[in-house]
């Protein structure tokens, strides 16, 4: 193992070592285009042959998933938002720019003088992020979790004893264990599909492109003009989530595109991969080592003398 | 269209990143809006006085597209002296008599035309058999030569008829009726003209929910009218365009599932109006008319050798007396009414779960349950096959199970996936699918199911001498010799074919009036083309023009885009390079273009019809809109609409506003049954609309699909909505004392059902007429049977039908809502009843 392997940027596939790997592939899901339809939780399960997730009206809005889970791989949130109008943006070309849409049980010329506050409805998929340096990967006792030739994390069921060390190890909440029979399951990208070529399940099915797959380093560069654009159409609030490759988890092989701040959707503001400070730890804990051992030989030395 | 059409919104958002601006108008915040750049929230039912302001708008601040109104419009017809206008009438045009509820139409025509109207008795048989369904590529009937002011100066011209029939609908009045602000209005006007014109066309989408009103037809109208104002029919980008609510809805009506027409829109014959062959066929093709119908003849002609072959001859009008005959109003509604009155026997049920998807959900269930038998084919057990056990009724005790005499057969049904044939979409596009697995157990195709059924039906009538058994035993029965009969024989019968040489038939062109020719849809003609299954062509968009000519086929003869002659300029030349399409081509003397075009080939755009000229012949060089009888597009209607020659806004069947514009309150046409089984809640400003305070509406959700019949029954699409609930927003929870998640349970005149409350924002209430009407929202995909159950919101709805096509008003009502779950079994019934006894229902009835 490198030394610079749990953390910073590195190409995780070269670095698990694998000679001659293909591209590194991952999603960018833009979700300024999606649309809460879910079809990339029902194109996964089927796919996949994940159970369902029980039929529980939650009322977090059209959102009844919940969240993800060991038995939803793809999971869509749903935000209803009350906001001001410059973090929308200038979409409108209302006279009065202040009302973008919500229509008010007020006489017209009744409602309270000031920027009124009008609704959005976000929308975001979420999925595994694929971390450049995996939290549950690093972790796992039995070498159940695995990096594959994509640079992709993916758990190998025969091998998972359901030990958990992996939930606790995800710094993003994804990876769970099914309450069944105990194992641990995630998203793999589709590692059954990718290999023969085929774009995985949840992207293939997306019908407004929110959920892109490719090459990373492609849909980076993709997702950098995204956000260009979105900003020059008057959409300040368009930002990347976890495309940065010195980010806490060394940059995610899937990658968003928010309208708003990531606590917003349910993500970690600033997730950072609990292994990154092994190095840090152990050399602390060496420090420590020889520091008592320091100590133990003065005082033995002390006692003699 | 992103909640119902997820995969049709995929354009839209590319139209989106290319700089389109989305605007949705909705009475909620839904998955559409939340992606559209400005959300437009409008009161329920209120949509003609919405877009009236938008004609008035259009008219008062001359944003028309004059030059192409001019040429390809009726705005500079004369219309009648003894026309009057709802303005005059206070609600009412000329014609109303109140005994039959039915316009005496002369008065809405043309100048010197007056004759030509129907009179209230054709009127009323019209809106018995929805004869407005008939139009559907079928101009009504017009002569061809009307007075004109090209000036559009004449105060009877159409034009000025229009602006002085919307001059009352202002932003103000926009403002008052449909809770609008007018910025926002304003707003809509501005996008829809500044984006309209030479250089630019706008697309008007609407969802079939539009459809379903008492004012329905009238609501497209409107559309049409902008569109047409605007220049934006005929054109790349422009047109509007319905959303259907299943696959090949489009496709069932070419080919109808409809009791009032036969396939390509001809009628079915009528027992009174069309004893004759050459009465049926003069009805369709209006002698005197302009256009492509003057050939209906040979399109009837064949279609009755497609049925019966050989045993189709001239001596017998190839079949004419084998046809059924309508008596009145046989639509599914009157039915419903029909079964529980006894009168109906037995029924077929394909593909549809009318308890849970159609109006007045315990209707249609009592109405089962009178039956003596019922077929039911479906691809799991829906409720319309388990009503008898399982449904409300039972609960409360109007349907014991031991007691039902409805003998159910239920048919396990192939699914799309598991058979193959075609899908027409909504652009008239025909795409073949192929099978991709075998259906399971005893599953079967529809085809295979009618096909042996006939086979059977034919085998028992073998020997009988009876001439009613004639019709099946004559009909042509060959589709093959396995077991499952072959999809593509049924396309090439459609395509039609010459009976002589057997060649299959390019175009309807082809088709004869002598009985030589067969094909059993005439506008479908061409699908088999040089013997190739057109619908079946896959050719990537990336290899051929933008238009995609190769991808599919679509009706008449290929065309995507209808009346694309009106892409072009009178001349013929193109409007602007920008929105280039199809244009003449006067070197080669020739129509051409990006699409077939939609007019006689080699007909210069200066050709004008000789003296006394019909048909075909008749239609002039800038005739764009060749299926009109007067070649052009209406913006006034002087025949075949029930209800009006132009939208007016009435207020659905129920409303809590009395009609701010007119005393007419509801559409006056509107179909009614009047019985105690069918009460409709009392209007403002009758007594006791308070009873029902609150506006609702239904519709979809994109995690199910319409009575759940192929959602519920799924875990995977089940779990993403696992419950019926309501919608409400925080002003009516406050004031209905009703919590997030807790029970509600909302009332009407029909019925009370539960559901769980969702309060949000993306309600809100809305100020009309200067008080505060609150809606609430439901989705109506549940029912009893499948992995997730709950109250179908359908049966609240009553049934009331738009005039011209007999199409239930469902998206919009009055209603209560409470707090709590409602009372469960008989105790149900009772609580029912008492609103209708403080609502004044009880006593009118005497029940």
């Amino acid at each position: 193992m490198g030394s610079n392997s749990l953390y910073g940027p590195i190409d995780p596939a070269t670095d698990a070592g694998y000679v001659d790997a293909p591209p590194r592939m991952g999603f960018f899901t833009d979700t300024s285009v999606c649309i809460g339809c879910k079809a990339c939780e029902v194109a996964c399960k089927e796919w996949n042959a994940v159970p369902d997730d029980g039929f529980n009206l939650l009322g977090q809005s059209y959102d009844n998933t919940g969240g993800l889970s060991a038995n939803s791989w793809r999971h869509v949130a749903f935000i209803e938002q009350p906001v001001t109008s410059d973090v929308l943006g200038s979409v409108s070309s209302s006279k009065s720019p202040q009302f973008l849409g919500m229509p008010t049980s007020e006489p017209p010329g009744k409602a309270s003088p000031g920027p009124t506050s009008d609704f959005r409805w976000l929308m975001m998929s979420n999925v595994c992020k694929h971390c450049t340096h995996a939290g549950c990967l690093d972790v796992c006792p039995t070498g159940a979790l695995f990096r594959t030739e994509f640079g992709t994390v993916v758990v190998q069921q025969d091998i998972c004893n359901g030990c958990g060390y992996c939930v606790s190890g995800c710094p993003y909440g994804v990876i769970d264990r099914r309450e069944d029979d105990g194992r641990a399951w995630k998203c793999t990208l589709c590692y059954d599909r990718i290999g023969d070529g085929l774009t995985p399940a949840c992207a293939k099915a997306c019908p407004t492109e929110s959920i892109q797959y490719g090459e990373l380093s492609e849909l980076r560069e993709r997702a950098s003009r995204r956000v260009a654009d979105l900003h020059s159409q008057g959409v300040p609030a368009a930002r990347l989530y976890g495309h940065e490759e010195d980010n806490g988890v060394g940059g995610d092989g899937a990658f968003f595109l928010l309208l708003d701040e990531p606590e917003v959707y349910g993500l970690p503001p600033d997730p950072t991969v609990a292994t990154r400070d092994l190095p840090k730890m152990w050399k602390r804990a060496g420090l420590a080592a020889l520091a008592m051992a320091a100590s133990a030989v003065v005082a033995f030395a002390g006692r003699r003398g | 269209m992103a909640e119902a059409h997820p995969v049709g919104f995929q354009w839209v958002i590319e139209a989106k990143k290319r700089g389109a601006k989305i605007i949705h108008v909705d009475p909620r915040f839904t998955r559409t809006s939340a992606l559209a750049h400005s959300f437009v929230p409008v009161r329920a039912g209120a949509d003609i006085a919405f877009l009236g302001g938008v004609v008035n708008y259009i008219l008062s601040n001359e944003k028309d597209f004059r030059e192409y109104v001019l040429a390809y419009t009726n705005a500079s017809m004369i219309v009648s002296e003894e026309f009057q206008d709802t303005e005059d009438l206070d609600g009412l045009f000329s014609g109303f008599d109140p005994e039959t509820r039915a316009y005496d139409q002369s008065s809405w025509q043309y100048a010197g035309q007056q004759d030509e109207g129907q009179e209230e008795g054709e009127s009323h048989v019209d809106r018995e058999t929805a004869s407005g369904l008939e139009q559907e590529s079928h101009g009504p009937p017009i002569p061809a030569d009307v007075p004109r002011d090209p000036t559009l100066q004449d105060p009877r011209c159409v034009y000025q008829v229009l602006k002085r029939h919307y001059a009352r609908y202002t932003p103000e009045v926009v403002e008052r009726l449909c809770g609008v602000p007018q910025d926002k209005f304003l707003e809509v006007c501005e996008a829809w003209t500044a984006n309209s014109g030479r250089e630019r066309t706008t697309a008007l989408v609407y969802s079939v929910g539009w459809t379903q009103h008492s004012v329905g037809v009238q609501y497209i109208r409107t559309g049409a009218i902008i569109q047409l104002l605007l220049g934006n029919m005929g054109r790349p980008g422009g047109g509007v365009m319905a959303l259907r609510g299943h696959a090949s809805i489009q496709g069932s009506t070419d080919i109808p599932t409809l009791f009032n027409l036969l396939p390509g829109y001809l009628p079915m014959p009528h027992v009174s109006q069309h004893e004759t062959f050459g009465q049926w066929i003069d009805a369709i093709r209006h002698p005197e008319q302009k256009g492509f119908w003057a050939n209906a003849k040979s399109y009837a002609v064949s279609l009755l050798k497609s049925y019966w072959g050989d045993a189709a001859t001239e001596e017998n009008d190839y079949g004419y007396g084998w046809l059924p005959r309508l008596t009145g109003d046989h639509g599914t509604y009157q039915q419903v009414l029909d079964m529980i009155d006894g009168k109906i026997k037995g029924y077929f049920l394909l593909g549809q779960n009318p308890a849970v998807g159609s109006a007045h959900g315990r209707a249609q269930r009592l109405g089962m349950a009178n039956l003596d038998w019922l077929v039911v084919r479906d691809l799991f057990m829906i409720e319309s096959a388990t009503f008898w056990k399982n449904g409300p009724e039972v609960e409360t005790g109007e349907i014991v199970p031991e007691q039902c005499k409805t003998e159910v057969f239920f048919m396990p049904a192939a699914s799309h996936v598991e058979k193959e044939g075609t899908f027409t979409q909504t652009q008239r596009m025909l795409q073949w699918r192929e099978k991709a697995v075998n259906p399971p157990g005893d599953a079967r195709s529809e085809l295979w199911f009618f096909y042996h059924l006939g086979r059977r039906l034919k085998a028992r009538l073998g020997d009988s001498d009876k001439s009613r058994d004639e019709a099946i035993k004559n009909l042509t029965w060959e589709y093959g010799s396995s077991d499952e009969p072959e999809a593509e024989l049924v396309l090439k019968e459609i395509n039609g074919y010459d009976l002589e040489s057997g060649k299959l038939l390019s175009s309807f062109t082809e088709m004869k009036p002598d009985g030589s020719t067969a094909g059993g849809c005439w506008i479908y003609t061409g699908v088999y083309k040089d013997g190739v299954n057109q619908a079946a062509r896959r050719k990537p968009g990336s290899e051929q023009n933008y238009v995609a000519p190769e991808w599919g086929w679509a009706w008449p003869a290929n065309r995507r885009t209808l009346y694309n002659r009106a892409s072009a300029d009178p001349e013929g030349n193109p409007w602007s390079e920008r929105k280039k399409y199809v244009w003449w081509d006067a070197a080669k003397g020739e129509w051409t273009g990006d699409d077939v075009p939609d007019f006689e080939k080699t007909k210069p755009p200066s050709y004008r019809p000789p003296e006394g000229a019909s048909g075909v012949e008749a239609i002039s060089g800038d005739d764009a809109f060749i299926m009109q009888g007067d070649g052009k597009g209406w913006l006034y209607a002087p025949s075949g609409l029930i209800d009006g020659p132009m939208p007016t806004h009435y207020e659905p069947a129920e409303s809590g506003v009395a009609n701010p514009l007119y005393g007419q309150q509801a559409n006056p046409t509107r179909k009614v049954y009047d019985r105690s089984d069918n009460l409709t809640n009392p209007s403002a400003p009758d007594r006791h609309a308070e009873v029902f305070p609150y506006v609702f509406s239904t519709s979809r959700l994109t995690e199910h699909h319409t009575a759940g019949g192929m959602s519920r029954q799924l875990p995977y699409l089940s779990e993403l909505q696992p419950e019926m609930f309501v919608e409400v927003s925080p002003a009516l929870a406050a004031e209905r004392g009703l919590t997030h998640l807790g029970w509600a349970h909302i009332v009407t005149a029909r019925a009370a059902i539960e559901a769980r409350v969702m309060v949000t924002d993306r309600l809100r209430p809305l100020r009309i007429e200067g008080r505060t009407v609150h809606q609430l929202w439901m989705p109506y995909h549940w029912g009893g049977e499948g992995v997730v159950t709950g109250d179908s919101a359908n049966d609240l709805i009553g049934i009331t039908l738009d005039p011209n096509v007999l199409i239930q008003e469902s998206k919009v009502g009055t209603c209560d809502i409470r707090a709590g779950r409602r009372p469960a079994g008989p105790g149900l019934l009772a609580y029912v009843k008492d609103y209708r006894r403080r609502a004044g229902l009880e006593d009118d009835s005497g029940k």
